[in-house]
């Protein structure tokens, strides 16, 4: 009940009306032990700024990249990381769980 | 997401009201929900189930798949007294992201100096505690010492819906404190509502160690639900 991502959600606001192009990343789902509950935001604006997270710090890199085409294209993606992911062997959660992402543009 | 749609969702969440946006996660066609309007809408059930639980999830619907972003009634905290602790607690309130209120009648405490980027009210409690309508979102704090203002603050809080009451005081301080509040007529059921002496026990000290072990009694408080369920 604590609503610690409202204050992400009004970042985005804020980034996308000062004329930022802005994504927000979005946890929807999670598997096993996953460092953020669903719910969790993290917003990225254009110049690769952030604010908020949706791992602890092991898959915002990717994310933040993956951003960058969503505010180009504005075509909402969904991604997935976890330790049986290939990606993971890069990128991956360490603690063992799954976790699968939506990122969207602010338009 | 329209810029318009993100607008509205912070503007409930502004106004201490809750409200959910559906996301299709394929064809990313979103819409928002007010808490008012969650009963015309066609996932009713789920959401009412995430309004309840306080969490977002994904449900599935003919087939498709719907993320619903649940924002709830931000959390309140009301402190009674606008003391030294109260200093240390507001910030770190709002660090929490919870809503802080002090009252405290004693005008020379009750100033927006010694509270910056909070609501100060310089009243009885009993006189501004009605209008605040103490909800199930509410946590209030009773840190006065002087039971002219703290009583009438508790005898409120204890016929509201709040989710946590906690006083400060000692052991033999709280023990007066139950004798004149049963004098008043509040039952025992009710009286064991009260965190007394407040805070987690954590060996605290100053008032910002004890602005801690208040906070973290008011996060478990919060949290007990979803520590259970896990």
């Amino acid at each position: 009940m604590l609503s610690n991502d409202t204050d992400i959600l009004r970042t985005a606001e804020a980034w996308r009306r000062a004329g930022k192009g802005v994504a927000i990343a979005t946890v929807i789902e999670t598997w096993k032990s996953a460092p953020r509950p669903v719910g969790s935001h993290l917003v990225i604006d254009e110049d690769t700024n952030f604010f908020g997270s949706v791992s602890g710090g092991c898959v915002e890199g990717v994310i933040i990249t993956e951003a960058l085409g969503v505010i180009e294209d504005g075509k909402p993606r969904l991604l997935e990381f976890g330790v049986a992911d290939e990606t993971a062997w890069q990128v991956g959660l360490s603690c063992g769980g799954r976790i699968r992402i939506y990122v969207e543009r602010v338009d | 997401m329209r810029l318009g749609l993100l607008s509205d969702l912070n503007a409930e969440q502004a106004a201490r009201r809750a409200a959910i946006l559906i996301t299709d996660i394929i064809s990313g066609e979103q819409r928002l929900v007010r808490e008012k309007e969650v009963r015309e809408d066609p996932l009713v059930q789920e959401l009412q189930e995430c309004l309840d639980q306080g969490k977002s999830r994904l449900v599935e619907r003919d087939g498709r798949q719907f993320f619903l972003t649940v924002q709830v009634t931000p959390v309140r905290v009301v402190i009674i007294g606008a003391v030294h602790i109260s200093q240390a607690l507001a910030p770190m309130a709002r660090r929490l992201d919870l809503d802080v209120t002090i009252i405290d009648p004693r005008t020379a405490f009750a100033t927006p100096e010694r509270f910056p980027d909070v609501l100060v009210l310089a009243e009885w409690p009993d006189t501004v505690l009605p209008d605040l309508k103490l909800d199930r979102y509410t946590a209030v704090v009773a840190l006065t010492h002087d039971p002219k203002i703290d009583d009438a603050a508790l005898s409120a809080a204890l016929q509201s819906q709040c989710f946590y009451i906690g006083a400060l005081g000692s052991r033999e301080t709280h023990e007066r404190r139950i004798q004149r509040l049963t004098a008043a007529g509040i039952t025992e059921v009710d009286l064991a509502r009260i965190h007394a002496p407040i805070g987690l026990d954590i060996g605290a000290v100053s008032p910002a160690e004890i602005a801690v072990s208040v906070l973290a009694e008011i996060v478990a408080t919060l949290r007990k639900e979803r520590r259970r369920s896990a």
